[in-house]
């Protein structure tokens, strides 16, 4: 069972995001970049599948800012091989980002593809089943249970409300995956440093590119509408105000 | 091409989701500005029933076969990739749900047309469709525009007023043959598998007291429960809090949760993500109390606090004892 793992860097939400002079673009002067928090929950799926039915995980990302350090990382946590997709361009759309990772993965004899069900920046399409019908094999997106039975995967979709679909789904399949069955494991800093030493990163040269098909004419920030009345002061001050609040609207105490 | 504009409906177990008639109304309002009809396409097995309640559509195009009796990511993509691939709509919009992700992307390959996709505005004009999404889990909006006149747009669920496509009307319905192919797919459905019951119906709540990343631990948990008791509420909570564990599925909500309307929201440490919009933004009264001033929560919280949760909760929690 060979799963790879396509890793994509996205902004730190932690950070203050800006909006460049172009007005259609972020400031990337103090963004940090870090990996797509769903794609945490793809890798630590595929070491969790790994440890059920055998066989290696690949992580496979775009050469972007922060790349190795995602890469090692994902080494630390029990990743096998490391592969980086290069001349991929400059923040490429997500139709240009998935087509790099189909054009590579198809040469890596995959059995599964599990990738994060979407990314805060994923504007034009979500990469798992951008992957998938690049590749031309099955997707399933929304996923949150995956087991393998010989050469098909047994897969749980969510849907709203709490249902779930179950699916048989024949492989090689791409799986777009919304939470691991456990927490993604956290990789201490000291393990990432040793990864850093130890693995190596395999560097693949992208082949076909994909376009978008639209552009973006403005980015800004939201307007906050009415925007919610700030209440200030102490705990308890704000605690009383609240109160009140409640009351006065009709909540019953 | 034609000047038609495309909506793909939704059903579950038999009834026809919101963002249906969300995608029917917005649907309406584009046709008549592009001079197209508005087609409603709906895939199912015994499914012509539900053509009746899309009367806001000029039309609905209805594949039956019994590979789309349950959705199917495989069956249900193919289906819809002939029939965009032969009427060449304008616009096609699908909801950025969980069906809605499976589709929309792979018909953006199929069909070779654009995608924007978490669209929470779609304005078309003499210059064109202009299409707003929510990025950067709503700290952002862009505006982006197709490069050809064509486009498929994944619309976040609640940005579009449902009422306006509920209208009557007797839309003519059409008949489409599936394409052979999805005779045999790689895809199986096996079982549609509902939520379990037995733990608190938090949809039946008049207050609720929300929790998100902000609660830090599990060990937490009990204040906040603390708070709900003495309010005479339920606690709820959003994806991470689930994805950890540290409450049942039943507890959360949003996008793949519940849809609630409490007479009172009150959000303690949640960011306030698009997909947690969606399932409490109808909430009468909707308090935020989240240390970031700038997290999305605030855009749309009628009242606002900056303090540490763990402050405000006991305070909170003592004033009602």
């Amino acid at each position: 069972m060979h799963i790879v793992v396509p890793i994509k860097l996205v902004p730190d939400l932690a950070e203050e995001l800006e909006v460049d002079a172009s007005g259609t673009a972020l400031d990337t002067e103090w963004l940090r970049y870090r990996t797509n928090e769903f794609d945490d929950h793809a890798l630590e799926e595929a070491l969790q599948l790994r440890e059920v039915s055998g066989g290696t995980v690949t992580a496979i990302a775009l050469d972007a800012e922060e790349a190795d350090k995602s890469l090692y990382t994902a080494a630390a946590k029990g990743a096998d091989r490391l592969i980086k997709i290069t001349g991929a361009g400059e923040k490429p759309s997500s139709h240009a980002t998935a087509r790099a990772f189909a054009d590579a993965i198809a040469g890596l004899d995959a059995d599964l593809v599990l990738t994060g069900v979407q990314a805060v920046d994923d504007r034009d399409g979500q990469n798992a089943v951008l992957i998938g019908r690049y590749m031309d094999i099955p997707h399933v997106s929304v996923v949150t249970g995956v087991s393998i039975q010989g050469d098909t995967a047994l897969v749980h979709k969510e849907y709203a409300g709490g249902a779930m679909g179950e699916f048989e789904v024949t492989l090689p399949a791409v799986l777009g995956i919304q939470a691991a069955r456990e927490t993604p494991r956290y990789a201490p800093v000291g393990k990432v440093r040793r990864a850093m030493r130890s693995a190596t990163i395999e560097e693949l040269a992208s082949s076909g590119t994909a376009e978008a098909g639209s552009s973006v004419t403005r980015m800004f920030r939201p307007e906050k509408g009415q925007g919610a009345k700030m209440l200030t002061g102490s705990a308890d001050a704000i605690a009383d105000q609240l109160i009140t609040i409640m009351r006065d609207n009709g909540v019953n105490l | 091409m034609s000047a038609d504009v495309f909506i793909v409906t939704e059903h579950l177990g038999g009834s026809l989701d919101d963002v249906t008639f969300e995608l029917l109304g917005k649907g309406r309002d584009l046709a008549t500005s592009t001079g197209g009809q508005l087609v409603a396409v709906l895939m199912g097995s015994g499914a012509e029933g539900l053509a009746a309640e899309l009367g806001a559509a000029d039309r609905v195009l209805y594949v039956d076969h019994p590979a789309l009796a349950d959705f199917n990511p495989a069956t249900h993509g193919a289906a819809l990739a002939a029939v965009v691939g032969e009427r060449s709509p304008q616009i096609v919009l699908v909801g950025n749900t969980s069906m809605g992700m499976d589709l929309a992307a792979a018909l953006s390959v199929d069909a070779d047309l654009p995608l924007i996709a978490y669209a929470t505005g779609v304005e078309h004009g003499a210059d064109g469709l202009t299409v707003t999404s929510q990025l950067y889990a709503g700290k952002m909006h862009v505006e982006s525009r197709p490069t050809g006149g064509r486009c498929i747009i994944s619309v976040m669920a609640g940005s579009f007023d449902g009422s306006a496509g509920r209208g009557g009307g007797s839309p003519e319905v059409e008949s489409y043959a599936a394409p052979a192919s999805i005779e045999s797919s790689r895809v199986r459905f096996v079982r549609l598998m509902e939520p379990e019951a037995g733990d608190v119906d938090i949809t039946q709540s008049d207050i609720l007291v929300s929790i998100g990343r902000g609660i830090q631990s599990e060990d937490n948990i009990p204040m906040a429960q603390e708070l709900a008791d003495a309010l005479g509420g339920a606690v709820s909570a959003s994806r991470p809090i689930i994805d950890n564990k540290w409450l049942p599925k039943t507890r959360q909500v949003g996008k793949s949760g519940v849809k609630v309307k409490p007479r009172l929201y009150l959000a303690l440490g949640i960011s306030g993500a698009p997909e947690h919009w969606e399932g409490m933004k109808d909430s009468q009264l909707i308090i935020a109390v989240n240390t970031d001033p700038n997290a999305p929560i605030f855009d749309f919280a009628h009242y606002g606090v900056t303090e540490d949760i763990f402050e405000v909760m006991p305070a909170l929690t003592a004033r009602v004892t």
